[in-house]
């Protein structure tokens, strides 16, 4: 079989900065010294980042921190259990981080341990890829009733994720969840509400959730949206499996199936819409099997006006909704007609996009929840543009809370692109010296702050793997921050 | 074997983050002749599943990791999807702090 010819990447159209050419920057001759580099966020946007960075100058010397023990972000945390070739990323992730030039710094923090302004005197480069870990509110009455929860610290909980393993979370008593939102994220807590524990048990979910599962008296779960099927956020691959979950009936009205002219407009220009649309309208056909005894149904043109409370007045009870409708043309506007309903339920997950945190010195889009960037190079205000030298985003932080890991590989390479052309036009540092990883090391060693390497985390990987092995699973995650750090901080070999 | 195993066989740099399992889009690769793509065999569900989230999707693109093979193939061209950038229309460059 003769080797097939791969074209090359399609340059990129419309550049004008002068001089550009495929392989400017590549020796550390026109540099003159080792390029500083420090990725904060060890998630898939600062693992692209790192390994594209790598690959780009061979005088790179790539830091990443992570605040918790354990690296992968959202990979780690945010993946579902039953998502396991999802994860398989981490392989690769791996790699990068055991290049010789790479060093990663688990349990350090931005902010509390070493802060913005330290970093960017430490290092040429700055790339903040700390993602999205706070929520967008809903901002009505009944919000912070108990059993009110946002999907983000549902998937901490069922995650092992250190800082959701106390959700306050009770399924003993709760026989009707409702989600509000209709992405991924909502798909899969609703998933993990409904599979059977018996599948759970085989997967790396945490121990505590599983065993909370069990007991779970959950029989239904409404997916509640604003908008119709032509809109819904999730895509077809989720879609199509939780409408095949096994001892689960479908309820969708077919009344929400029915399309627009403005519909079918939308449809035909996204393919993704179409798919997903298509899977609502043959959801009939997945639920043929008898002993069901369990419901998801997906409501649709319903916006919630408040979270009701129970007689207690601490627990939720119910959500009180409104029904909406799409209007006018290019774009169309979601209105209320008026007309409400209640559903009655026990828990509410909230999926309706996550928000990221600001951190001191960084510029910061309240509104959007991002960085003000411009191609990953951090703007001084959103009001500007005026960039702050050596200082980046990439992932979440960048983009807003949207995409699949992949998603970062495109995001990386275009940060990327914007560090090499200002490495080439010497802009990250005025050809000035900094101590990199030995000024990090002495502003930690100063705090008395350990860190885990590499190596520490593999050990920590070991013994989950190891622990989960001995009951059928492919890790048992150590949700505990003091055991983890015990683990991770262990002596090292010499 | 795949053209995403013949990529990273001969170090073309080919991402497959989900390893050949129908869990990403990264090794999506693009037909170049239409006549190949057409003797390749349909996408199943799942793939086109992963398709549509790929970037740069075209008419003739395809998962590399489900692109097997075979000696009809002999001389198919495949081309990775373009990483476009939005430049400012004026070329502008911004100032750095």
């Amino acid at each position: 079989m003769k080797v097939l010819a791969m074209a090359r990447r399609a340059s990129r159209l419309g550049l004008r900065f002068p001089g550009r050419s495929r392989d400017l920057c590549t020796g550390s001759d026109d540099f003159g010294m080792p390029l500083h580099v420090c990725v904060v966020g060890s998630g898939p946007a600062g693992f692209y980042v790192a390994k594209k960075l790598l690959k780009r100058f061979d005088f790179a010397r790539v830091d990443i921190l992570e605040r918790l023990p354990a690296p992968f972000g959202l990979v780690r945390s945010g993946v579902a259990p039953d998502h396991p070739e999802t994860k398989v990323v981490i392989n690769q992730f791996s790699r990068t981080a055991e290049d010789e030039r790479c060093r990663f710094f688990g349990n350090v923090c931005l902010g509390t341990d070493v802060s913005l302004e330290e970093l960017r005197k430490n290092y040429h480069v700055v790339v903040l890829a700390y993602g999205a870990e706070s929520d967008h509110r809903l901002g009505i009455p009944g919000e912070d009733l108990e059993g009110v929860f946002s999907a983000r610290q549902f998937v901490w909980w069922y995650n092992g994720h250190p800082d959701g393993k106390d959700l306050p979370i009770n399924l003993n008593d709760v026989e009707t969840a409702v989600v509000l939102g209709q992405g991924n994220v909502a798909l899969d807590v609703a998933r993990i509400l409904l599979r059977s524990p018996s599948e759970l048990s085989s997967t790396d979910i945490a121990e505590h959730a599983v065993k909370a599962l069990r007991t779970s008296r959950i029989r239904k779960v409404y997916v509640v949206g604003r908008r119709g099927p032509v809109q819904a956020a999730c895509t077809a691959k989720e879609l199509r499996e939780i409408l095949g979950l096994k001892g689960v009936e479908i309820v969708i009205n077919e009344a929400d199936l029915q399309t627009t002219d403005c519909d079918l407009e939308e449809l035909q220009s996204s393919r993704i819409h179409k798919r997903v649309f298509d899977l609502f309208c043959k959801s009939a056909t997945f639920t043929k099997c008898a002993g069901r005894d369990k419901q998801l149904q997906f409501v649709f043109f319903r916006a919630p006006v408040s979270l009701l409370a129970a007689e207690d007045g601490i627990h939720v009870r119910g959500v009180h909704l409104q029904k909406t409708r799409l209007e006018g043309s290019h774009p169309r506007k979601l209105v209320g007609t008026g007309e409400f309903e209640e559903l009655d339920c026990g828990l509410v997950l909230k999926s309706i996009g996550y928000k990221s945190l600001p951190v001191p010195d960084l510029p910061f889009d309240h509104k959007k929840g991002v960085v003000p960037n411009y191609f990953g190079r951090v703007r001084s205000s959103d009001a500007t543009n005026e960039t702050e030298r050596g200082l980046y985003v990439a992932g979440w932080l960048k983009r807003g809370p949207t995409g699949i890991i992949g998603t970062n590989e495109v995001c990386a390479q275009e940060v990327v692109t914007s560090i090499e052309e200002d490495v080439n036009r010497a802009v990250v540092s005025n050809l000035k010296e900094v101590p990199g990883s030995v000024g990090l090391e002495s502003i930690l060693s100063e705090k008395n702050k350990r860190y885990i390497t590499f190596e520490g985390w593999e050990r920590l990987n070991e013994t989950e793997m190891e622990k989960g092995a001995v009951k059928g699973k492919p890790r048992e995650k150590i949700v505990g921050i003091d055991e983890a750090l015990a683990i991770g901080l262990a002596k090292e070999k010499e | 074997m795949s053209m995403l195993e013949a990529a990273h066989e001969n170090d073309i740099e080919l991402e497959g983050a989900c390893e050949g399992s129908l869990a990403c889009s990264t090794c999506h690769v693009i037909v170049k002749d239409e006549k190949f793509y057409r003797m390749l065999k349909e996408p199943s569900d799942e793939e086109n599943d992963m398709l549509d989230l790929a970037f740069g999707l075209t008419e003739t693109s395809r998962l590399g990791c489900q692109v097997i093979a075979k000696p009809e193939l002999n001389g198919m061209e495949l081309a990775l999807p373009a990483a476009t950038r939005n430049f400012a229309v004026d070329g502008h460059v911004p100032k750095p702090h």
